[in-house]
């Protein structure tokens, strides 16, 4: 790739905090395509891919924003707000709090704002290991937040989307999201400003049907799972073989819908060159 | 928020039936479809087709008619009568080219400052490969796009089924009328129940727990206006419901074609933003 905006991007170099490290050091991950277990924190400080097979690790919304946002300028928005149980619906309130606890997250969705290669961006990362990363009314509302934070402050928007779709256990307060989130990203868009997509895997169902396509810019990861109905659906509705790559990065890129497909060690100096072609005056920054 | 057809406590709890039977009954193929409503509100409605692009799709009716002698467009989705009917129209499940179809009369619309009223009535956006392929998604999230900012009115009427990302895709509008017996929901009771609960026989309980029925929506802010069926709601009984429907049609559009576009666009905006948010 032509660097156009200075150095390269030197990854994993973010230090970790030495109590986060002791926490975790013992944990192992296996990774998806090869089936090789390492520690948690090696895979984290080389940036979730593979060293054996090049394969991807599923990144947590943390490790993402660790790795895209420049050192220390990373300051969360909306930390408190958090998933209701609007329909009363049935053990949905236990299901938060397993997933709370599991992830250490009190929702899909880290919303924030911080320098990419000394670009100040609105960023918002969302995170499959909380509840598949589905979108809920909390979801939602911290992403109309950030769009609209990204309005007054007159900044960039970059979403890193993973979802299993809108979280069906809160109903039409989940399925308005769709439509929430639109309006947020075409406000957004009306004051002439930049919203990139990045799909990662899985991104499907409403969420794809929503803000993850409309980027004025959609870039996505290599051989993530992208599209709007479950595979599953599809064969019992066609009962025909699907194409091996069938609603993969890949596909969305040869059909049209993706406009480049990046790999993860790339996409901070993707993201950053973006930016810079849409605001020259972004200072560079190591 | 529109209240005049919010039904008083006392009548909910006595004759309400549950959720499922509300189900069931929008889905009866014995209820008014699209082009029914269509037939009966409007004078000379004439059909537009195609995308553009890839084709046309009779799973979404598109055209141009007279309400009470205003041009307006109408778009509908139609399940069909006829089983040769319902196979022709995938059951009212759209294609992409449904949905761009759908778009290019709303911009259409939007040219000529004519109000769009939707008609609801789908399973779902269809699910196969060759939607996939055509970017179902892409669509349906450029739909909601377009109305988000859309300067002409937008009413959307759910007379049947609404289901999940395929019905919002018509029904980000300025106004929400929910038919009676109608249902609105994230995803099919039977599809829940199978994901949660691996049984897709407690659709029952799940259609209770979603919280879909025009009462529910209506109760959560969802649903503007419900308009009131008779039992059995058929063609043959809808004459009244038809005029009550068209008359409050009336009204609704004539106060929105008086707002100024900016201004439409606006309150549809700012009606979103106070939907449903997590208020934490």
């Amino acid at each position: 790739m032509i660097n156009l905006f200075g150095k390269k991007e030197k990854p994993g170099k973010s230090p970790i905090p030495l109590g986060e490290f002791k926490e975790h050091s013992l944990e192992m991950v296996r990774c998806p395509e090869c089936g090789k277990s390492l520690l948690r924190e090696v895979v984290r400080r080389i940036g979730s891919v593979c060293p054996f097979c090049s394969g991807y690790f599923r990144m947590t919304a943390r490790d993402r924003i660790r790795q895209l946002i420049d050192e220390d300028t990373f300051l969360e928005l909306d930390e408190e707000t958090a998933a209701r149980n609007p329909l009363d619906f049935p053990d949905y309130r236990d299901r938060l709090m397993r997933h709370r606890e599991q992830s250490g997250l009190p929702e899909a969705v880290v919303t924030g704002v911080g320098d990419i290669s000394g670009c100040r961006t609105a960023l918002g990362v969302m995170d499959s290991h909380f509840m598949m990363g589905s979108m809920g009314s909390a979801t939602g509302e911290k992403i109309v937040r950030l769009f609209d934070y990204a309005c007054e402050q007159r900044l960039p928007v970059i979403m890193v989307c993973a979802s299993g779709g809108a979280r069906m256990q809160e109903g039409m307060f989940a399925l308005s999201q769709m439509a929430r989130t639109s309006v947020a990203v075409s406000r957004h868009s009306r004051q002439g400003l930049l919203y990139i997509s990045v799909l990662t895997h899985p991104t499907t169902g409403g969420v794809t049907a929503s803000f993850a396509m409309q980027g004025d810019i959609i870039l996505a990861e290599p051989g993530a799972l992208v599209g709007f109905a479950g595979k599953r659906v599809i064969e019992q509705t066609v009962r025909e073989e699907l194409p091996e790559n069938f609603q993969k990065s890949e596909f969305q890129f040869d059909n049209g819908f993706v406009d480049a497909i990046v790999p993860r060690e790339s996409l901070k100096a993707m993201l950053s060159r973006l930016l810079r072609l849409h605001d020259p005056s972004c200072a560079v920054r190591e | 928020m529109n209240t005049e057809s919010r039904p008083t406590p006392g009548e909910e709890s006595a004759a309400t039936p549950a959720a499922w039977d509300i189900v069931l009954r929008a889905r009866l193929d014995t209820r008014p479809q699209a082009l029914d409503y269509i037939g009966a509100l409007f004078d000379a409605f004439t059909v537009l087709e195609g995308d553009r692009c890839t084709g046309t799709d009779s799973a979404v009716v598109g055209g141009i008619g007279l309400l009470s002698g205003r041009p307006v467009t109408v778009l509908g989705q139609q399940k069909g009568a006829t089983l040769d009917d319902k196979i022709a129209r995938n059951f009212g499940m759209p294609h992409p080219r449904g949905f761009r179809k759908a778009m290019r009369l709303m911009r259409q619309a939007e040219k000529f400052r004519r109000p769009v009223i939707c008609f609801v009535d789908t399973p779902g956006a269809y699910p196969g490969r060759e939607a996939e392929q055509r970017g179902q998604a892409a669509v349906i999230a450029e739909s909601l796009y377009l109305l988000s900012e859309l300067r002409t009115p937008v009413v959307t009427v759910v007379i049947g089924e609404g289901g999940s990302g395929g019905a919002l895709a018509l029904a980000l509008c300025d106004h929400l009328i929910m038919m009676e017996n109608s249902f609105f929901s994230v995803i099919s009771p039977e599809g829940c129940a199978a994901i949660l609960w691996k049984d897709a026989a407690r659709a029952r309980d799940a259609a209770q727990s979603l919280k879909l029925t025009a009462r529910d929506l209506h109760g959560s802010g969802f649903a503007d206006e419900i308009v009131p069926e008779p039992d059995p709601f058929t063609v043959a009984e809808a004459e009244p419901v038809f005029a009550d429907l068209k008359k409050r049609l009336i009204t609704r559009i004539g106060a929105l074609s008086a707002t100024e576009p900016g201004e439409l666009v606006e309150a549809r905006q700012r009606k979103y933003m106070k939907m449903g948010g997590s208020k934490a």
